[in-house]
């Protein structure tokens, strides 16, 4: 055990050079923390993104982008259409691999080595921009699959809700206001519900950081208010990263906001300082 | 344990499950009785003909579940499920060519006559074994199954999903048929493996043994129905589903969806290979035209239309459209391809949730009139 | 019986003409020299021959050949008219030598041999090559002295230098030159010897190598038989040349059947890469409607039947139509309820090809149709002795490029192929932009359709035509298109080309079926590779 932490702290990634990192992690694969759930912290930021460059067909999608989320922030990301939110957020949980760049959960782990699945398991929850839940199970089914628990075939097989865990599904139902429609099935809930629905399975895996692209995008002013204040809620406990839109709702929840554009980190701050900034405003009022 | 208090929460819980499960063991009393008790003249006797074809139909429905499970709840269309069939039945073939002994046109103790007649010295390496009754049945299960775990990684690893997916299943088993027509291949060239004498010394002829394979089909349909029921309504056919529904959120949710869609494939694939095993010794031959990629395409009608996704569904719809094959074939060869042909527009057109769909849909509106109306009465 | 009225189809044109020209005077007198074949004498019969020598006309050299394997007869009775014949099932089907009447099946007790011995057989080859290797066409004359090689003497090496004196064709002197080296390779001399064997090394006929190789026998110790050490390193550099200069032609040759493998496949494959990949539908229908193409290609023949060298240019545009009406209606019928439901339309598709098999099973019989090749397309063209190409396979090559570019023209520069590339992209969009999705998807479907037709004209000319024919290429064209890279017309066309010369390429050391499966298997693996094909669309559209 002794061996195995002082392996782990020679891999932590701000004390060694990344090169030598690197051919370590290429020769000891086996060693990364994944099922552990233990994301080290001790440095602020929960991810990194360093230099990242991702290109389609030429077009560069992702241009060196840096970006820091510390633990426990809620952040918003805004741009115009085509800055590479949605990209950011496939490198993040895995679906898009960088062409250049390193992606760190923590301080160990590599997201660009990991699967969708491991990096989901390791607490990085992932809510798309069109709402996706699955249509043909209830809403208590919904939140069951995506239950913290052991997601391998076998276990999964015998699976048997535990008291504690039908408690936790029932909180969260009450949270997301569905309580009431937990029978039925999925894809009878309207454009909001769902949305609120993939938010619960969110929280109920109980990530360290979410990533929320567009949560209010069909919802109704007092859902959106509901959603502000679920957010918000959240933080502190969660990393919360949000792609929105909607400035006003931006503003309800901001503390930080941050500028993609083309790619590329425009501005930082709050949202009083980003939107005084002249660069931000050129690119969305145009020259 | 685990497994019967599952069969009784079944029969008490799922009212089409206990009815399926009543009618199969009336089936295995009712129908070797009235084949080997009723004399023969008797409107009550039922022929050993009858009885082999139905034992057909019910190997089929074996297959049929299999391949309900990875499609109608997978979302995993296997254009090749018939190859995994054809392989069990080989299995099976092989054990039962070696029962034939020195009982053979040429005589030879060891080698099966196709093989002294390509004047083959020795029994290849790979057909070792098979003259041992457990040895063959499990490769009953182990060939199918290592072919889809084989298969399976590869395809599921790399994200091969759909259309694509389904196109190289076909490949596959196309590709499987090419090579078991070569006589070079060991397995009897064109004509397969037949003219079996017996089976754990049981005359293969006769009415007993018949009325015997008929009852071990209905049992292994049975087991094969409830073992399913169980992995469909364990959390990992729920997850199957998701998979199937939305693949990516399920990811994004933290399963290995290709380990899932790997263990369903090779499960699917093993009791596609047992009903291949149950198949071949009522029939009396295996030839490579059970890889037909034809043949696993009108496998997939049967579920079609039987209604997938239930795996009620894939009974029903092996026994119908096979009993329509037998009733077309019979008076009208040429009518029965344009009727199957019509069949597969309708049923994908018209009928996407098939026979079982559509009886669920009649029922729930029944039961919500029903319900309608004792509280019309009561507000009277 | 329809052989029979078939018969007589053809024959007509045909006696017309050789009874217009029966009153000829040349007719005449060649009647008059060949009755002195019917005398039982031999000498009387070498003189005709050396007579009938001197005659130009094809007839003679038709008459030597039936005399030489005893099939020239002349009737019993009057008026003795001297007939060829040929044996059929019901005796021999005779035909008048001199005005090429056909006059029936007959018995054999009927008609009288002309008898020759041996000594006239000798005559009879000699005047045979004779006139062979004066013959006008320089083919004829070629395979003449080929036909001489297998076998050299004194008296036929002089034929073949006289003829080297007058020919002027390239070709025909080449084996002209192997003759007589062959010949010379007996001589005394060693500076000939020498020499011949040097012409013999520059020659690929199989005749050349067969004379070469006694030189260089060994006996059982291994040592050499022939103790001329000269002749002998010359023979085997000889032979090292002519080795490699036929390892070089048979790869040409493999390249050569690959590639016209790869341009069938090119076809059937092209017609779906449209549907499949511009359109996303799968058509498993498509395989038949390659099959409908060469039904037509059938019925065009059965109703134009004096014209079968112009059938082609007809069956072409109407198996165009036809299999693009076939495939509208397909469109119209079933799948346009089916978008966004691949897996269905990949069902509803395969009942419509069940249906479609059955249909012609039924109007056409289940059993193969041959459809004629028409004179132009048969026939080979010999690059040199050991390599031959057949004009079918060329011609098959260069009409599935040209349907590449036809159909790529369509798709770059014409409304129809900017509405199908619009409507690809994004179908909303297009729709919101004016343009009638629902027609440009009929448009494109028959399109697609349409190919797979002209496909079957290009097949009709390779295989017989069945009901199944279409089943044979439709895992095969999927395989090209997937291989290739799904919506890249440019990748199917790599793909059906590379899957061609691979099939080939395989196919010698391995089988033909074995390479059928290996190449499934390569292109199984490959899918695990490169999901997306050869020339993947990447990018966030292409999710």
């Amino acid at each position: 055990m002794k061996q195995l932490d002082g392996l782990r702290e020679t891999m932590r990634r701000d004390r060694v050079f990344n090169f030598v990192q690197k051919r370590q992690t290429m020769a000891l694969p086996g060693t990364r923390p994944v099922h552990d759930g233990e994301v080290d912290v001790s440095h602020g930021p929960i991810l990194y993104l360093e230099g990242v460059n991702v290109a389609f067909d030429g077009f560069k999608a992702i241009n060196d982008l840096n970006l820091y989320i510390d633990d426990g922030e809620l952040r918003c990301i805004i741009g115009p259409n085509g800055a590479g939110k949605t990209t950011m957020m496939d490198i993040i949980t895995g679906k898009t691999r960088p062409d250049s760049g390193s992606v760190y959960f923590g301080q160990t782990m590599d997201l660009t080595q990991m699967s969708e699945h491991e990096i989901a398991s390791a607490g990085i929850g992932r809510k798309f921009q069109k709402p996706t839940v699955f249509p043909h199970h209830t809403v208590f089914q919904n939140l069951e699959l995506a239950l913290q628990a052991d997601k391998r075939v076998w276990p999964s097989l015998f699976f048997k809700l535990t008291g504690e865990q039908r408690d936790r599904i029932d909180e969260v139902l009450k949270i997301i206001h569905l309580d009431a429609e937990r029978d039925l099935a999925a894809a009878q809930l309207s454009h909001g519900q769902k949305q609120w629905l993939e938010i619960g399975m969110l929280v109920v895996q109980n990530p360290r950081v979410l990533l929320v692209d567009e949560p209010i995008a069909g919802m109704t002013h007092q859902e959106t208010e509901r959603t502000a204040e679920l957010l918000t809620s959240l933080a502190g406990k969660h990393s919360v990263v949000v792609v929105e839109h909607d400035m006003e709702f931006i503003r309800s929840i901001a503390r930080k906001v941050t500028v993609l554009h083309e790619g590329h980190v425009l501005a930082e701050g709050s949202m009083d300082e980003v939107q005084r900034d002249p660069r931000v405003i050129s690119v969305y009022l145009g020259e | 344990m685990e497994n019967r208090s599952f069969i009784m929460t079944l029969l008490a819980n799922d009212k089409a499950a206990k009815w399926f499960l009543i009618t199969l063991v009336a089936l295995a009393i009712v129908v070797p009785f009235c084949n080997l008790m009723v004399p023969a003249d008797s409107p009550f006797h039922v022929s050993t003909y009858t009885v082999t074809l139905l034992g057909k139909y019910l190997s089929y429905a074996i297959l049929a579940i299999a391949l309900d499970l990875v499609w109608g709840y997978c979302g995993i269309l296997s254009l090749g499920h018939a190859a995994f069939f054809a392989l069990g039945g080989y299995a099976m073939g092989m054990y039962l060519m070696r029962q034939i002994g020195d009982r053979g046109v040429y005589g030879n103790p060891d080698l099966p006559d196709f093989m002294v007649f390509l004047s083959w010295t020795e029994l290849p390496w790979y057909w070792q074994g098979f003259d041992m009754f457990w040895f063959a049945m499990l490769m009953v299960v182990l060939v199918p199954g290592m072919l889809a775990y084989v298969f399976g990684w590869l395809a599921f690893r790399s994200r091969v999903t759909g259309v694509y997916l389904s196109i190289i299943t076909q490949a596959l088993t196309f590709a499987l048929m090419l090579a078991f027509f070569r006589n070079e291949m060991g397995f009897g060239g064109n004509n397969g493996l037949t003219d079996f004498k017996d089976i754990l010394g049981f005359d293969l002829q006769s009415d007993n043994t018949r009325a015997g394979l008929f009852i071990a089909t209905i049992f292994f349909l049975g087991l094969a129905y409830v073992v399913s029921k169980f992995v469909v309504n364990s959390k990992m056919g729920r997850v199957v589903v998701a998979i199937r529904d939305a693949e990516a959120r399920t990811r994004f949710v933290g399963y290995k969806v290709e380990s899932f869609k790997l263990w369903i494939f090779v499960f699917s694939a093993m009791l596609a290979g047992i009903a291949g095993a149950l198949y071949t010794p009522q029939v009396g031959i295996i030839n490579p035209g059970e890889f037909s990629p034809l043949n696993s395409i009108e496998l997939v009608v049967w579920v079609a239309v039987g209604g997938r996704g239930t795996l009620l569904g894939a009974v029903v719809g092996a026994v119908v459209v096979n009993f329509a094959k037998t009733f077309f074939t019979g008076f009208a060869p040429e009518i029965w391809l344009f009727f199957l042909g019509a069949l597969f527009i309708f049923v994908t057109i018209f009928l996407p949730q098939g026979i079982v769909g559509l009886a669920q849909q009649l029922l729930e509106k029944r039961n919500k009139t029903k319900t309608a109306t004792p509280k019309a009465e009561a507000s009277v | 019986m329809s052989i029979e009225r078939l018969c007589r189809l053809f024959f007509i044109p045909f006696m017309i003409f050789v009874l217009a020209g029966a009153a000829k005077a040349s007719d005449m007198a060649l009647a008059e020299v060949l009755e002195g074949l019917k005398d039982d004498s031999f000498n009387k019969k070498k003189e005709v021959i050396s007579q009938l020598e001197t005659i130009d006309d094809p007839r003679v050299m038709k008459v030597f050949q039936q005399m030489l394997d005893g099939d020239l007869h002349f009737q019993e009775q009057e008026p003795q008219l001297l007939v060829f014949t040929a044996k059929t099932d019901d005796g021999l089907a005779v035909t008048a030598v001199v005005s090429g009447e056909t006059l029936g099946v007959v018995n054999k007790r009927d008609l009288n041999k002309v008898k020759v011995n041996n000594s006239l057989r000798k005559d009879l080859r000699a005047a045979i090559a004779k006139l062979s290797l004066n013959n006008k066409d320089s083919k004829v004359r070629r395979d003449a002295v080929r036909n001489m090689l297998r076998d050299i003497d004194s008296e036929s090496v002089v034929l073949l230098r006289d003829r080297q004196s007058i020919e002027t064709e390239g070709l025909v002197l080449d084996v002209l030159a192997v003759g007589v080296a062959i010949y010379e390779l007996g001589s005394d001399d060693a500076s000939l010897r020498l020499a011949a064997v040097d012409i013999l090394g520059d020659s690929l006929e199989s005749a050349a190598r067969n004379a070469l190789l006694p030189l260089v026998e060994k006996n059982e110790n291994g040592q050499y038989k022939l103790e001329d050490r000269e002749l002998r390193s010359a023979a085997i550099k000889a032979l090292a040349r002519i080795d490699a200069k036929l390892k070089y032609n048979e790869w040409a040759e493999t390249i050569y059947f690959g590639l016209s493998l790869g341009s069938v496949l090119l076809l059937a494959a092209i017609g779906l890469a449209i549907t499949f990949g511009v359109m996303g539908v799968i058509n498993m229908a498509h395989g038949e409607l390659i099959m409908i193409g060469a039904y037509t290609t059938y019925v065009v023949q059965l109703l134009m039947p004096n014209s079968i060298e112009y059938s082609l240019f007809v069956a072409i545009p109407a198996a165009f139509v036809v299999a693009g009406l076939v495939g509208v209606a397909i469109e119209r019928g079933v799948i346009q309820f089916l978008y966004g439901r691949p897996l269905e339309t990949l069902l509803a598709t395969f009942g419509i090809s069940l249906i479609l098999q059955q249909l012609v099973r039924t109007i056409f019989s289940p059993l193969n149709r041959s459809v004629e090749t028409p004179e132009w397309m048969s026939g080979t063209f010999e690059v040199n002795s050991a390599l031959a190409l057949t004009y079918n396979r060329g011609y098959i090559i260069i009409f599935s490029l040209l349907v590449f570019i036809a159909l790529l023209m369509v798709l770059k520069k014409t409304s129809l192929g900017l509405h199908v590339r619009a409507v690809s992209q994004n179908r909303q969009m297009a729709r919101a932009m004016g343009v009638r999705t629902g027609w440009v998807d009929a448009m494109t479907f028959g399109l697609g359709s349409g190919i797979a037709g002209i496909a079957g004209v290009a097949l009709s000319q390779l295989t017989n035509v069945g009901p199944n024919m279409g089943q044979a290429y439709i895992i095969d064209s999927f395989m090209v298109v997937v291989f290739g890279g799904v919506g890249n017309l440019w990748g199917t066309l790599v793909a059906a080309m590379s899957l061609g010369v691979i099939n080939k390429v395989l196919e010698p050391w391995a089988g033909a079926v074995l390479a059928k499966i290996l190449v499934l298997i390569f292109i199984i693996l490959f899918i695990q590779k490169r999901p997306k094909g050869l020339f993947p669309q990447r990018g966030r559209a292409a999710e």
